[in-house]
């Protein structure tokens, strides 16, 4: 017994000091992922028009703890560069694509983001490093609950999340500088373009879980006329010889 | 042994493969329920090797079970009860998901448990099969005769009760029959009665929810039921899928896959259905308003209707009915729209109640192939999802929708001037779009056509349809189809006249490759095109039915080193899961099949084992080449896949029985082997020669029972050398026997798995040449000289004088 006591004591004594290691593993870990994320930026460049991804975009990747947004099952896993399942049938995206998502959206520090499908809550999160203010809807109640919980204890004062029907979008805070729509969807809800601000930019990946295969840059110039643009995130060629 | 009991016995193994088989049958649905169907199919391949574990843990065990072969008997029987259900609750509890195997590796190990917990059933109930074989070696060849008609009436039974059971409770049928069977036979009363007693007990008392699939979480099914407001509506479970109906009032289903970007409208109130869990269509409630159909008319699928007038319809694939509500918005004069499924074609029914719509129940081919009427414009719709098509979960799958052969049906069924449309899911880099524009090409090639003229493609962001017009695209048709892409916002990607300035203007991709491979099919140098572009876009034909199938090796290295972009989202799983699966059944078998020669050899002395074991190898890979090939060829002939499939199953098993019980009874086993052989070479050759063609015979059930016929002659025959080769051996190496039929499942797993290989890439004729040449070899491979078993005297004995 009183070994086992002993043992006990030591765990506890040990554990901040355990939680801080783990903290320094992760931070190591986050660094790693950001290069690997830059060389694909690099390798992918001529796909996406994007030779490296922003200082800024980097920065708030490197800024949000992703290990607090998978499951601690997976936390090990949190900064390998592939999606996690996160309950519900639902994944946390790969990091690579959430930064090349995030920089294809262009943002300013002053402006509002709409996201539809929250998540885990990870890529609000990273928006709302570089933004005034996200606004993010979800239709999986425990998922949006979450979420909403989770961001909150990681101190994001700029985020709100909605449990509800992303279709509509959010209209009371429209219109948006960007949109985000990372629920699968079978067509693009016309409530959400209209509710983009002239100028502004809409990406949608297309895809099914675990597999995002293209990314849909939605367009609205000043004068409201929309164009899309289908971006690669792989540096892929179907022709051989024709690189 | 006394008649009776031998006639128990028979009996016995009778019952004991229609359980097993009915529990392959129940396992192949219930995996295709909680998985994807390519996983289902592997897993199910591989758990087989039990039949094949079963020989070796025979072949060195067998002789000292021999001598308590009753209670032994009687044990493995009640034992494929208990494990039938048992490990299905604990298998659909393994946490496996397939879609993350390309991420985590650590997904092979649960992959792994998946397949040996569920091989356990089969391997128990081939223990039996082998012990029976062993313990009344001089009635092998009858006992074979009614493992192989139980067998056949089993795939049929299950088949049957899936009609009237879900396939979980179903499952308790097969077990229980196992139960039955290890009570039939004479043996003490311990394990006659309270062995057999226990496992009904454990088979009865098992709760139904641990049976009923648990669909994993990634597919469409549960993702929509998490959503606030869904509830499932109905549930309707067949051998033909679980459909399952799903109504959300809080956060409506908007299914409007490929809509235009500068859509305005809302789809009206749907119903979601999913089938087997995934492939989400929806059924639209029409509220009888021309009006409420508006968003129809924004997708690219509408683009016929723009240059046509009044048309009567035919839709291919009725599905949830968008393209029979679209053919409505259109003012059509007539629509007739033809749906495989009874289920579904009852929900439309239900729905749309509208005297110009006639609804038909068929396979799109098989109903093209035997309807006699001519139609404006024949539409065939994607009845796969998006999703599906994604990950290449398909790749593997047969579809005689999309081949050379099937438009050149579609084509002689239209009027002069008259329009085939065929929409399809447009991925970047494209795919789907060009295979099908390659198709098009050459089917119009091989009738004389100039496909330059008659053929139009357009694109959206999510969709592309190709127009194949009966006649020239005329300024007209251009000018129209011009203003309905300018309108919508699509794309064209060829017509003819196009000019490169009209292509890649609305939806920008990062090069116009739907176009510049349209460009490049219609010139001289396709061969070249298809050599060069890194999928395989070839067309498929009905011998080589895998419109799916785009992967190509070279793919591979290059998108592993892409992994970090996602670039393995661009891999089709379907044909890579068939390779590994054969990657991990050659040296599982070889294990199975080498490991017990050793231990035998030191035994038994018996010079012919290899040769034996070529023989009962060739027969093991050829038997399942037929059948396999047969399913193809019927499947379209019957126009009903899945008649045509349990009719083929189960036919060669119940003919190939009656074969194996003549073979029993034959005096010259070498001569009734040649002659068997010679049959069975040339009714392969008549099959190869003549297709059946679906003309001769009106009803679905005649062709069903002429199919039946067709195959007789060459199953009964198939069913001879295998248990003549029993025999043989029982006379010659009896301790040899568990090893042959260790062979036999090892081989048929080999055979499954190389079946499907070979047909993607040389075709299903190339399957049935290779059958009959693998039976051609059995001959030469193993040859006994003739003489009469019966009467054997020593002047007829090989080596007497």
């Amino acid at each position: 017994m009183p070994r086992f006591l002993a043992h006990a004591l030591l765990i506890v004594c040990a554990a901040p000091f355990m939680a801080a290691t783990d903290e320094a593993r992760y931070a190591t870990e986050r660094k790693a992922l950001l290069a690997e994320i830059q060389r694909d930026a690099a390798a992918t460049a001529d796909a996406t028009g994007r030779p490296h991804f922003s200082a800024r975009v980097m920065a708030a990747m490197d800024a949000v703890p992703r290990h607090r947004f998978v499951p601690p099952r997976n936390a090990g896993s949190a900064y390998a560069n592939r999606p996690l399942p996160i309950g519900h049938g639902q994944t946390i995206s790969q990091p690579y694509i959430v930064a090349l998502m995030t920089e294809l959206l262009e943002l300013q520090p002053d402006d509002v983001i709409l996201e539809v499908g929250t998540g885990s809550g990870y890529q609000a999160a990273v928006l709302a490093e570089l933004v005034a203010r996200v606004h993010t809807i979800e239709i999986i109640a425990p998922l949006a609950a979450s979420a909403g919980k989770r961001l909150k204890e990681l101190g994001y004062r700029n985020i709100r999340v909605k449990l509800g029907d992303g279709y509509y979008g959010w209209p009371e805070h429209a219109p948006y500088d960007g949109i985000l729509v990372t629920a699968a969807a079978t067509s693009i809800p016309p409530p959400l373009i209209k509710q983009l601000k002239p100028g502004g930019r809409m990406v949608i990946p297309v895809g099914t879980p675990f597999f995002t295969q293209d990314l849909i840059l939605l367009r609205k110039d000043a004068k409201g006329k929309v164009t899309t643009t289908s971006v690669l995130p792989v540096a892929f060629v179907p022709l051989t010889g024709d690189r | 042994m006394a008649r009776r009991e031998q006639v128990l016995l028979a009996l016995s193994i009778g019952l004991l493969a229609a359980a097993a088989l009915a529990y392959q049958v129940l396992l192949f649905r219930l995996l295709a329920i909680v998985q994807w169907h390519q996983f289902a199919a592997m897993i199910i391949s591989l758990a087989l090797l039990g039949h094949g574990a079963a020989g070796t843990a025979l072949a060195l065990t067998g002789h000292r079970l021999l001598p308590r072969f009753p209670v032994v008997y009687a044990t493995c029987a009640s034992l494929f009860a208990v494990v039938v259900p048992i490990c299905w609750a604990v298998a659909q509890r393994l946490p496996f998901n397939g879609l993350e195997l390309v991420w985590n590796p650590g997904q092979f190990g649960w992959l792994a448990g998946l397949f040996l917990l569920l091989s356990l059933p089969f391997f128990f109930a081939a223990c039996c099969f082998g012990l029976a074989f062993m313990h009344a070696r001089e009635r092998i060849a009858a006992l074979y005769a009614a493992d192989l008609l139980g067998a056949g009436l089993g795939a049929g039974l299950a088949t049957g009760l899936l009609f009237l059971l879900p396939p979980g409770d179903a499952l308790r049928a097969a077990a229980a029959a196992g139960a039955v069977a290890a009570a039939l036979l004479p043996a003490p009363r311990l394990a006659r009665l309270a062995l057999p007693a226990l496992a009904l007990a454990s088979v009865a008392m098992l709760p139904g929810s641990w049976l009923a699939p648990r669909i994993t979480e990634f597919k469409g099914l549960p993702r929509a039921l998490q959503v606030m407001g869904a509830e499932i509506e109905a549930e309707y479970s067949s051998p033909y899928e679980l459909l399952t109906i799903v109504r959300n009032d809080m956060i409506p289903f908007r299914h409007a896959p490929g809509r235009s970007l500068a859509a305005t409208s809302e789809p009206p109130r749907q119903l979601a259905v999913f089938t087997d869990g995934d492939s989400m269509t929806a059924l639209t409630a029409w509220d009888g308003r021309r009006e409420s159909l508006g968003w129809l008319d924004e997708t690219t699928s509408a683009l016929p209707y723009q240059l046509i007038e009044r048309p009567r319809v035919l839709v291919l694939g009725a599905g949830g009915g968008a393209e029979v509500l679209q053919a409505l918005y259109h003012a059509t004069r007539e629509i007739h729209a033809v749906e495989l499924n009874p289920t579904m074609l009852g929900l439309l029914r239900a729905q749309l109640d509208e005297p110009r719509v006639q609804l038909h129940r068929g396979e799109a081919r098989g109903f093209i192939r035997t309807d006699r009427e001519a139609y404006d414009l024949i539409q065939v719709a994607p009845l796969d999802s998006y999703g599906g098509s994604g990950a290449g979960v398909q790749a593997m799958a047969e579809s005689f929708l999309y081949t050379v052969e099937a438009l050149t049906d579609y084509y002689a069924r239209l009027t002069p001037g008259g329009f085939l449309a065929l929409t399809r899911w447009e991925k970047q880099p494209p795919r789907e779009g060009l295979k099908l524009f390659a198709t098009a090409v050459e089917s119009l090639r091989a009738l004389g056509v100039n496909p330059q003229t008659h053929l139009a493609l357009i694109r959206g962001w999510q969709t592309s349809t190709l127009l194949v017009k009966k006649g020239e695209l005329t300024a007209a048709d251009l000018d129209r189809l011009r203003a309905f892409c300018e309108l919508r916002g699509f794309d064209p990607a060829w017509f003819p006249g196009i000019e490169p300035d009209e292509v890649n203007r609305h939806h920008r991709v990062p090069r116009a490759w739907l176009h510049e491979g349209a460009v490049a099919l219609l010139g001289d140098d396709a061969e070249q095109f298809f050599a060069d572009y890194k999928f395989h876009i070839a067309p498929a034909t009905d011998d080589r039915p895998y419109f799916f199938h785009f992967f190509r090796w070279p793919l591979l290295p290059e998108l592993i080193k892409l992994r970090g972009q996602g670039g393995l989202t661009l891999l089709d799983t379907g044909y890579l899961v068939l390779v590994g699966a054969l990657a991990i059944a050659v040296p599982l078998s070889l294990l199975l099949i080498l490991t017990p020669l050793a231990a035998l050899g030191r035994r038994q002395r018996y010079d012919a084992r290899l040769r034996s074991g070529t023989y009962f190898l060739c027969l093991g890979l050829a038997f399942l080449f037929v059948e396999i090939a047969c399913m193809q060829r019927y499947g379209l002939f019957v126009g009903q896949p899945l008649f045509a499939a349990v009719a083929v199953l189960a036919g060669f098993l119940v003919f190939a029985g009656a074969g194996s019980f003549v073979a029993s009874r034959v005096r010259n086993r070498a001569r009734a082997l040649r002659w068997a052989v010679a049959g069975i070479v040339v009714l392969l050759l008549q099959t190869l020669a003549l297709p059946p063609s679906p003309g001769i015979v009106e009803s679905v059930a005649g062709r069903v029972i002429l199919t039946l016929a067709l195959i007789a002659p060459l199953a009964f025959l198939m069913g001879m050398p295998f248990a003549l080769g029993l025999s043989r051996l029982a006379a010659e190496a009896p301790a040899f026997i568990p090893w042959a039929w260790g062979i036999n499942g090892c081989a048929s797993v080999l055979s499954a798995l190389l079946a499907a290989l070979l047909a993607v890439h040389l075709g299903f004729s190339a399957v049935l040449w290779m059958a009959a040449g693998l039976y051609a070899l059995t001959v030469l491979v193993w040859p006994e000289p003739g003489y009469d078993v019966s009467s054997a005297t020593p002047r007829d004995r090989p080596g007497s004088r």
